[in-house]
């Protein structure tokens, strides 16, 4: 699945996207493309565009030039709401509905598709045992009741609830302390296996990254500096700025 | 006060009844306030450019003094006249101002975070509304509703003054007579039902209150 090729019919695709807020552009120049089944990390500073370019991908945010291409067809010309339902998006800090339990949490966009109750129900116990979480256990809990771990579990188990083809991961391990991060990291590579979704992952933690996915963009300033396997980045970076960020992780 | 005590119970029919017809004015008007402040609440976060306009005018409007309102609204076609329904329009003015400022209030304090994790779930705008922002907005929006009735049934007693009935009949008549055992019958349950009404929908509002 690993290749820096390009790949026949990306799930995602940016094309030359620009995207400013006011000011400066955000977002410039920037191109990147997702296969079906791929992992790619987006890896930059705080600030560095990472979020503008997965709101972009969901329609949270439409770009003021270029093309963004979802599941084969441009975003633009989908509708926002239909296409949303077929992404899940993973929020930092999980994002979750507090007045909601674990199990209503989980079950969101299943119903929002309108699925039945009982498919519902089997789809949010599957998801909350791979995630770790008992649904006897955590089922009725309301996410103040639980661990910043726990909700961002949660927050994983939701995005999936509906069997997306492409998920979107913003920080999704961000609030974890080290051995948390580290913890939940491992299972993501679990999970990944049994998806089968393609996953464009933000984060601006290179170790991460590398753990991660199969590909990994580097993002600076708005514009992709490098985007290729790990190897790729630690034996050839393109520029002074990825392999500063790549001694970083030696040192 | 003994003697409070056997003149109330001989006129408990009387003080029943005035106590229904004000439990009515101020139940029609909160609740024609909460119809009414509620939505408008809701579209004022949609256009916030409206909001301080509205919400001024709303604001000058509950600083008229409420006798000069109720004989405002005497001459005025449709709504106005002698009776409970001219008292209930003046009712829902001062009542609409806690309603959709705390309903403008309450929507707007919903975490940005959670707004868009609706917005990211595929929700459309109605949905995220119905499902997220109301539910999460409702103790402040039934604070506001609380703070209406109390104040209503407070406002409630000057409807007499127009014809509307209520336990203002009582006062109203104690003052013209200089009778405090009569001011009393007015005075002392309209007192118990602003309590009864803060205290009950108190109830309500740690009961049904989403963040648990």
């Amino acid at each position: 699945m690993a290749s820096s090729a390009v790949t026949p019919s990306p799930v995602l695709e940016y094309a030359n996207v620009r995207k400013s807020f006011g000011g400066g552009a955000v977002l410039d120049s920037f191109s990147l493309a997702v296969a079906p089944g791929e992992t790619v990390a987006l890896v930059g500073r705080s600030g560095c565009g990472k979020t503008t370019a997965l709101k972009l991908a969901n329609r949270l945010l439409d770009p003021d030039a270029g093309a963004v291409r979802v599941f084969g067809g441009a975003a633009s010309a989908q509708d926002p709401v239909a296409l949303r339902r077929r992404i899940g998006w993973v929020i930092q800090e999980g994002g979750l509905f507090p007045h909601w339990t674990v199990r209503e949490n989980v079950e969101a966009v299943p119903r929002l598709l309108g699925w039945p109750e009982e498919k519902r129900r089997a789809r949010a116990d599957e998801l909350l045992a791979t995630v770790g979480l008992p649904p006897a256990e955590f089922g009725a809990r309301r996410p103040s009741g639980l661990s910043g771990g726990q909700r961002q579990r949660v927050g994983v188990a939701r995005a999936l609830a509906a069997g997306p083809a492409l998920v979107l991961m913003d920080e999704p391990f961000g609030a974890l302390d080290p051995i948390g991060r580290r913890a939940m990291q491992a299972e993501f590579l679990a999970w990944k296996a049994r998806w089968g979704a393609a996953v464009l992952l933000v984060t601006h933690d290179l170790r991460e990254a590398f753990r991660l996915a199969d590909r990994v963009a580097v993002l600076e300033r708005g514009a992709i500096r490098q985007v290729g396997v790990p190897d790729e980045l630690r034996r050839a970076p393109a520029d002074a700025f990825v392999r500063e960020l790549v001694e970083d992780l030696r040192a | 006060m003994s003697g409070l005590g056997a003149f109330l119970w001989q006129r408990r029919a009387e003080i029943l009844a005035l106590t229904g017809q004000h439990v009515l004015l101020v139940a029609a008007a909160a609740a024609i306030a909460t119809a009414i402040g509620v939505p408008l609440g809701v579209a004022l976060t949609r256009r916030p450019r409206l909001s301080r306009p509205v919400l001024g005018f709303a604001n000058t409007v509950q600083a008229i003094p409420s006798l000069a309102l109720f004989g405002f609204l005497i001459p005025v076609p449709w709504i106005g006249g002698i009776g409970a329904r001219t008292a209930i329009v003046a009712l829902v003015v001062y009542s609409l101002l806690p309603i959709l400022r705390n309903t403008y209030a309450g929507i707007l304090a919903v975490d940005p975070a959670v707004r868009e994790a609706a917005d990211g779930m595929g929700m459309t705008e109605s949905q995220r509304l119905r499902s997220v922002e109301l539910p999460l907005a409702f103790p402040v929006v039934l604070a506001g509703i609380r703070v209406a009735v109390v104040v209503g049934v407070g406002l409630a007693t000057i409807a007499a003054a127009i014809g509307a009935g209520g336990l203002g009949v009582l006062i109203y008549r104690g003052v013209a007579t200089a009778d405090h055992r009569l001011i009393l019958a007015g005075a002392l349950p309209a007192a118990c039902l602003a309590l009864a009404f803060d205290f009950g929908l108190g109830l309500v509002e740690r009961r049904l209150g989403p963040r648990r």
